[in-house]
């Protein structure tokens, strides 16, 4: 029981975290119909961004007033960075054939990768550790399973960015013309609503979530660096097709089952003979299950091809 | 001159070419004209690459399937062969020795291995292509990446071909050959480069080929006009796997050490720009990206000081590039060859064109509203 209740504990922090990032890419297909390879890359530029803020303005000590600053302004250079890519690199190509797209955003994200490689070294950096949570001993439950305060604090923000997001979307006059270029971007464009700009911050908005997934897992894996984007960035996604891409429950959805099934091999892989080192397999192998039987995901709706 | 006698001929020469050229790249090297062993391990190297783009873009430029998992067939390939070769091909070598002598064995062991690993690879395309390939567009990319990373996994699970330290040889609780012969040289490279572009020219000219060239052009039309989409699909996937797995098959027995970390998830996707570089659906210009984006980066070894570390930079700057001014890839769907130097073929006097070259006729005829029309839509 002990080791359940730590299972589902460690896979719902790191759900959480893969959930932050699935919604930037469940957003940008839903509008774009278009995988953006770089959001990974935009994940890695959030963290690495709020290590340089953190270094800058030298905060480094416990306490929860600098963790925000380095969230909000991580959050707003990944904006920027997003709303750059989307410009410069996505809205060039848009009227071309999606696998231009494609092959594009696989571009800029090698372009990211090797600039920050190239800049600053693969090794990796620490991040400061803003909750204290390597020296304060951690919360018990149920007798043996324990959770860290970090874990607290990453589990209630990322839920209270989603919350944010969901009423963005649900309850704005952004959120109903967001909804209304992708159910259909021609038509949105006829009623009057300025396409470009809302597409633009869609970017900004799924980035920005990204950067906060990127900022949160350094206060709970402080070692970041340049090319943590590509597996991270791969699983999120995949989380987002689990839920039914381009549907924002489902994206949550499908990052806290792919955070759980990972550390679930994790933790009991090996008294069934699955070593741990398949829990990088394990989101494929849901994924390509997934697109099997349920090939729109678990709460996305069945779209009939139109000829 | 008969068309037997001009492919006899293609033959004879190819293979003087290239016993030549591998004669070249020895030490001693041919008559004297020898190049440094760093050259001729990029030659073969780049020989590989062909290998791959071409097959890679019978499934991505003719059928117009985006599949980013060609690294994890060139992965089985390798390593199904490679197997072959260090634990279950010595008694097979030693008796055929003593038939025909150590050359001969040799080359007979080295085919049968790359048989075996295109057939594995093969197969291993199939089991992907047949669930996989029911899917479109950018779900079918994201199913073979997911394919290849889980291929990746477990092989660097399997402790008999040496898991996460590399394969350089028998592990050692089992017996097998310590180290991998190095058989392939750059004629054996080279002669499977000549074969996989003569293979995929001659399916992409053939019926087979206008079928998969349909099912990229649309695929609901193709299907409308009786074309079994999955099946020349599953057909074009397969072939390209067993392809990739001879590449495997070359890489392992050319480099001697095999590492999971060669068959990445960027080792695909250096594949499809290889393709997208010289233009999707024109082989030709697959061969081309091939050499380029082999040969690039170590050109871009010899920038001064800081510039090298920018390289990679460079290369990915390249490819946005590209997108951005040529999408279609630099050569597009065109081939080119001599056939371009030769004197263009004088039209009788009074035979008009029936229209535009390369234009469909129902487009011919069409006005301007009728064009105008169409950018509407």
């Amino acid at each position: 029981m002990d080791t359940f209740v730590q299972q589902l504990i460690n896979g719902l922090n790191i759900g959480a975290i893969y959930a932050l990032i699935a919604l930037g890419y469940t957003m940008v297909y839903g509008i774009l119909r278009l995988i953006n390879f770089a959001h990974g890359d935009v994940y890695m530029v959030g963290a690495f961004a709020g290590f340089y803020i953190a270094l800058s303005f030298g905060l480094a000590g416990p306490s929860f007033l600098s963790l925000t600053l380095v969230l909000v302004g991580a959050m707003l250079i990944a904006a920027a960075v997003g709303m750059v890519i989307e410009r410069f690199a996505y809205r060039p190509v848009r009227k071309y054939s999606r696998m231009t797209t494609l092959i594009m955003a696989i571009g800029v994200s090698l372009l990211i990768e090797n600039l920050f490689v190239a800049r600053i070294g693969a090794a990796p950096r620490a991040f400061p550790d803003f909750l204290g949570s390597q020296s304060q001993p951690p919360y018990h439950l149920f007798g043996n399973a324990a959770i860290s305060k970090a874990q607290i604090v990453i589990f209630l923000l990322s839920i209270a960015l989603m919350l944010l997001l969901q009423w963005i979307v649900f309850k704005t006059k952004v959120g109903i013309a967001m909804r209304a270029v992708s159910f259909n971007l021609n038509s949105a464009k006829l009623m009057g609503i300025n396409t470009d700009a809302i597409i633009s911050l869609t970017f900004a908005i799924g980035s920005s979530l990204a950067a906060a997934g990127g900022v949160l897992t350094a206060q709970y894996n402080p070692n970041i660096d340049p090319l943590m984007g590509i597996l991270t960035g791969l699983k999120a996604f995949v989380a987002a097709v689990l839920g039914g891409i381009g549907n924002i429950p489902g994206a949550v959805l499908g990052g806290l089952l792919i955070g759980i099934a990972e550390t679930f091999v994790v933790g009991y892989g090996q008294h069934i003979g699955i070593a741990s080192t398949y829990r990088d397999a394990v989101a494929f192998a849901i994924l390509i299950l997934v697109l099997l039987l349920r090939p729109s995901g678990l709460l996305g709706a069945t779209v009939q091809e139109k000829v | 001159m008969p068309t037997f006698i001009k492919r006899i001929l293609g033959l004879v020469i190819a293979v003087v070419a290239l016993v030549g050229a591998n004669a070249m790249m020895s030490t001693e090297g041919l008559f004297g004209f020898g190049i440094p062993y760093y050259y001729a391990e990029i030659l073969a190297l780049t020989g590989i690459a062909v290998i791959l783009a071409v097959s890679l873009n019978l499934i991505t430029g003719f059928t117009g399937q985006f599949s980013i998992g060609h690294a994890g067939f060139m992965a089985v390939g390798a390593y199904a062969s490679v197997f072959m070769t260090v634990y279950f091909s010595q008694g097979a070598e030693r008796w055929l020795t003593s038939l025909v002598g150590t050359t001969v064995a040799q080359s007979l062991v080295f085919l049968g291995v790359i048989i075996f690993g295109a057939l594995v690879a093969a197969l291993a395309g199939l089991v992907v292509g047949i669930p996989s390939l029911r899917l479109r567009g950018d779900y079918l990319a994201i199913v073979t990446l997911g394919f290849a990373e889980i291929i990746r996994i477990i092989i660097l699970n399997i402790d008999r071909v040496g898991g996460a330290t590399g394969f350089r040889g028998a592990v050692a609780p089992w017996e097998g050959r310590p180290i991998i012969p190095q058989y392939a040289n750059f004629t054996w490279i080279g002669a499977f480069a000549i074969i996989t572009i003569v293979v995929v020219y001659n399916i992409v000219n053939s019926d087979v080929g206008r079928a998969l060239i349909s099912i990229r052009e649309d695929e609901l039309a193709a299907e409308a006009m009786g074309v079994n989409t999955t099946r020349y699909k599953v057909i074009s996937f397969v072939i390209s796997s067993a392809f990739a797995g001879v590449a495997g098959a070359l890489f392992g027995h050319f480099r001697q050490f095999l590492h999971t970390n060669d068959f990445q998830f960027i080792r695909s996707i250096e594949i499809i720009i290889m393709i997208v570089l010289g233009g999707m659906g024109s082989i030709t210009g697959a061969v081309l990206g091939a050499i380029v984006i082999t040969i690039l980066p170590e050109l871009l070894r010899k920038l001064p000081g800081d510039l090298y570390s920018y390289r990679l930079v460079i290369y990915s700057a390249l490819l946005i590039l590209i997108m951005l001014t040529r999408p279609q890839g630099v050569m597009g769907a065109k081939e080119f060859g001599l056939s371009g130097l030769k004197r263009p073929q004088r039209r009788p006097e009074g035979d008009k064109p029936a229209g535009e070259k390369g234009v469909p006729i129902a487009q011919q005829s069409s006005s301007k509203e009728v064009e105008q029309g169409k950018e509407h839509a």
